[in-house]
């Protein structure tokens, strides 16, 4: 019974998520594409909370969802007149998007299916039935051995510093 | 005696100074500033010299090498270096006395005679610039020194005789001029190369030493096409030495170097650039004597003939400072028959030093004929003697001077010529009867064609001078240097130069062999007989010889058609059968490898560039394409 | 159980469909959410791979994670770009942006 539940709710996140992502790239406008773009990050943050991987679906939506969507709204209002439209795209563009894209996903999707994943079925039980601990992420994240990730974590925060004061540097008025 | 190096830093200076500055100074100052310094430099050569003959040069009877001045340049093993310094012996300090002072004459000269002249302030520059590389080439102390003041010298006489640049005449001349001896010097470098492979030395101190034991024994057993390598050695030497000295068949350039203005001349085209072959030669005679004796032969022949030669044409020539071009080869070709046939030791090194004895003389009677052609031209404005005549009414100082100097290259006692000229004579009266007759005749010849130059010039008929053009003596500035280069033209024959001058540095001595200096004595006074009947009163029988002797005058005229030889060889030979060849090589397959290349370049890059559209998405399409490719390749092509 | 294919079916399509957006958009804020969806893809299979393969290991998660930060930077940054861009020639059109090849 759960496990059907789990399939439905599964089934209609990814229905969300992929109409979502189609209507994204092809909206005339470019707020709505923003919109689509918002439903799709929460609807990941929901597969996250499936797999049970609570922390990230929250980073998923305060940071994706809420800072990134956010951001690109304000970019929108700001470079862009009332309701401008996305000119019609040019033909030859989508045919070779379309070309690409589908013989991608052919490929993966051949890839996919012709590999067989070997599933530890000793371990299937902790799937989807465990939480994460927060302790142990917190202590993986500031730690310095194996599995440990201080040193990303600073870089980071470095990252992070610098693109803040590229971001003020470059979008300046002069 | 380390002042000597000063004699070498006062011109280069001068040519600094006047070069760099010389066209802000007004003309006269720039003059009288290279004049007293060329003043000055004489006065240290006339002190060495001194010095050097009445001092510290004689040592136990025998005349030293002093090297006071020399220091590593360039080293190239420990045996193998280059060096720059001075040496002082009797032929340096000889010649250096010869320079200054004809340099000085000629600069105090070129103060009147190019007045006013455009480019006054280059002229006394370069003048310094030959100076300081004349007095560098006398007294270098290694063969390598001398050939680099050697193309020096080439150098300032090329600037010095394209000196009226704007003059395409003045323009080839400058340009034969330096081809041609750059050509010899070619000779000269592979001769300098051949010599230091086997002695492994540039020095001229080690090669001479000893009978030039090093380099017979270094040499000893080596040949090539039947050849000592010492005679190649010592031949290609003597090439460069030939073509600065203006030795058949290279003397093409001299007459033409006539073009420059006339002090120049008689500085470098008579006194003293075109002596450096000789003295070169004498430089190395321990070397030619011990170790390539039929290279010396062949020298003395090929001095007799140019002698002879140059003397034929010169009888022919209307322009006087041609007359006296030919007239310098003729003379410098008997210094170099007096050393070919000049032997070692004793009194049998009579030909060097009698070698060494006419350029002397000869540097001061020629620059003295040169000085006063130059007065002569400067008051008729032209070059050619049929514009010319009765002219010593008008100039008579230059008039005294040009018949002094006649007497004195004519070999007639007591001028200075007649002493120098007789002991050649003896020299080669004991070597060779053939080349002794031959000089004897080409004296004779001088004699008559130097007076038919000079009767012509201030006797003969009288022509008609436009009144504003009246021809006039020069000024003081003129006269003077004539004044005293007659002088010494008088007196220098009275040196005994035994005295100084020998192939061993030891002093012997000489006595005038009146036979011989009888039957010279007599030779001259029929050339200036004859001579003075033909042209002394301007009658028509020269014309009707010329025209009885038919193709001979006329091939006289044009110098042989040398030139012309000389043209077809380059021309036609050397340009049609070899360079143009390598030039369509070049064009064609090196530029046409190196065109293709370029042209297939540009036409791929011009078919690709749309690919480079800076379009972004393309290139993501294009990313995503390949990606999927190597996706494919990755699965499908599994090795 | 959800199979682990289900997963990756959805972050392929959603990828490609990243992509296609990528190459047929033509304002730059558009590509940018394309980027996103790419992105966002990627993040999808770290974290499948991750719990179904590794049940025991936190590495996808944290890989994860620091491509959220990454691409929050990466965001900031090129928005910023863009913004710029726009005070200049006056639009976001990506095939206007050719001032540097010129």
């Amino acid at each position: 019974m759960d496990a059907t539940i789990n399939l439905i709710i599964f089934y209609a996140l990814a229905v969300v998520v992929l109409s979502m992502s189609v209507l994204a790239v092809t909206t005339k406008k470019i707020l709505r594409a923003a919109t689509y773009l918002l439903f799709v990050l929460i609807g990941t943050a929901g597969f996250y909370l499936m797999l049970n991987y609570h922390f990230l679906a929250a980073v998923q939506i305060t940071v994706y969802a809420g800072g990134v969507v956010v951001l690109f709204i304000f970019a929108i209002f700001l470079v862009s007149s009332k309701g401008e439209v996305i000119e019609p795209h040019a033909k030859r563009k989508v045919v070779l998007g379309l070309l690409a894209s589908v013989a991608g996903a052919a490929v993966v999707f051949f890839a996919l299916f012709k590999h067989q994943f070997v599933i530890d079925s000793a371990n299937t039980t902790m799937i989807g039935d465990q939480e994460m601990n927060m302790k142990v992420i917190g202590q993986a994240l500031i730690g310095t051995g194996k599995y440990q990730y201080l040193l990303p974590f600073e870089i980071l925060s470095v990252l992070l510093l610098a693109c803040i004061i590229g971001g003020i540097l470059i979008a300046r008025k002069r | 005696m380390e002042y000597s190096l000063l004699i070498l830093i006062t011109p280069f200076v001068l040519f600094l100074l006047l070069g760099l500055t010389g066209h802000k100074m007004k003309p006269n100052v720039a003059g009288i500033i290279g004049t007293t310094g060329m003043a000055l430099a004489a006065i240290l050569s006339y002190t060495i010299a001194f010095q050097y003959f009445f001092g510290v040069g004689k040592v136990d009877g025998v005349f030293q090498q002093i090297i006071p001045i020399n220091f590593e340049w360039l080293r190239f093993t420990d045996n193998l270096h280059i060096d720059l310094g001075i040496l002082l012996d009797p032929i340096s300090v000889m010649m250096l006395v010869v320079i200054t002072t004809v340099s000085l004459m000629v600069h105090l000269y070129s103060l009147a005679y190019m007045h006013g002249e455009k480019g006054f302030q280059r002229y006394y520059a370069f003048l310094s610039l030959f100076s300081f590389s004349m007095l560098g080439l006398v007294v270098a102390t290694n063969i390598f020194q001398m050939y680099i003041f050697w193309e020096l010298v080439g150098v300032s006489s090329y600037s010095l005789i394209g000196f009226y640049y704007t003059k395409p005449s003045a323009v080839a001349a400058s340009k034969k001029a330096f081809i041609v001896t750059r050509f010899a010097d070619l000779g000269f470098l592979v001769g300098i190369l051949l010599l230091s492979f086997y002695t492994k030395t540039f020095d001229f101190a080690t090669l001479t030493a000893d009978n030039a034991s090093l380099v017979v024994n270094s040499t000893a057993g080596a040949s090539f096409l039947g050849l000592s390598v010492a005679a190649w050695a010592t031949a290609l030497i003597f090439m460069g030495g030939a073509g600065k000295s203006a030795m058949f068949p290279l003397h093409i350039w001299l007459p033409d170097a006539m073009e420059g203005p006339t002090p120049v001349s008689a500085l470098i085209h008579a006194a003293t650039m075109v002596v450096a072959g000789v003295y070169l030669v004498a430089r190395l005679f321990p070397v030619y004597f011990f170790s390539a004796p039929e290279v010396l032969t062949m020298i003395a022949y090929i001095g007799v003939f140019t002698a002879l030669f140059a003397a034929v044409i010169a009888i022919t020539q209307t322009d006087i400072k041609r007359v006296l071009a030919f007239s310098t080869i003729s003379q410098i070709a008997l210094m170099m028959a007096a050393l070919g046939v000049s032997g070692f030791g004793g009194h049998d090194g009579l030909g060097y030093m009698a070698s060494m004895f006419h350029l002397f003389t000869h540097a001061f009677f020629k620059a003295l004929l040169f000085l006063g052609a130059g007065s002569v031209i400067h008051a008729v404005h032209s070059n050619d003697m049929r514009d010319m005549g009765r002219l010593h009414k008008y100039m008579p100082i230059s008039s005294i001077t040009f018949f002094i100097a006649c007497l004195a290259i004519a070999g007639i006692p007591p001028f200075s010529g007649f002493f120098s000229k007789d002991e050649i004579l003896v020299a080669a009266f004991h070597h060779d009867k053939v080349i002794f007759y031959a000089i004897l005749v080409s004296a004779g010849l001088t004699a008559f064609y130097m007076f038919r130059l000079y009767f012509n010039i201030f006797w003969g008929k009288e022509k008609t001078y436009t009144e504003h053009h009246k021809p006039h003596e020069s000024p003081w500035l003129m006269t003077f240097p004539l004044v005293f280069l007659a002088i010494l033209s008088c007196t220098t024959g009275l040196f005994d130069f035994s005295e100084f001058i020998s192939p061993d540095k030891m002093p012997f001595a000489t006595h005038i062999d009146w036979t011989i200096a009888g039957m010279a004595i007599a030779v001259a006074v029929i050339g200036i007989t004859v001579a003075t009947i033909l042209y002394a009163k301007g009658s028509d029988k020269p014309a009707q010889m010329a025209k009885s002797l038919g193709r001979f005058y006329t091939a006289t005229l044009n110098k042989f058609y040398l030139d012309e030889v000389w043209m077809f060889i380059t021309q036609s030979v050397i340009f049609k059968m070899i360079c143009e060849p390598i030039r369509w090589f070049d064009r064609n397959v090196i530029d046409g490898s190196m065109n293709g290349l370029a042209w297939v370049t540009q036409k791929s890059s011009s078919a690709i560039k749309g690919l480079q559209s800076g379009q972004v998405q393309f290139y993501a399409w294009v990313f995503v394409a390949g990606s999927i490719v190597i996706a494919i390749l990755v699965l499908f092509c599994k090795v | 159980m959800i199979p682990m294919e289900h997963y990756l079916i959805v972050s392929t399509l959603m990828f490609f469909i990243g992509i296609y957006g990528f190459i047929t958009r033509k304002n730059m804020i558009a590509m940018l959410i394309s980027l996103e969806l790419v992105i966002n893809a990627v993040d999808i299979n770290f974290i499948v791979f991750n719990r179904y393969l590794f049940p025991g290991q936190l590495e996808g998660m944290f890989f994860t994670l620091f491509s959220i930060a990454i691409t929050a930077a990466e965001t900031t940054v090129a928005l910023a770009i863009i913004i710029n861009v726009y005070r200049k020639i006056g639009n976001v059109n990506v095939g206007n942006i050719n001032k540097m090849k010129n």
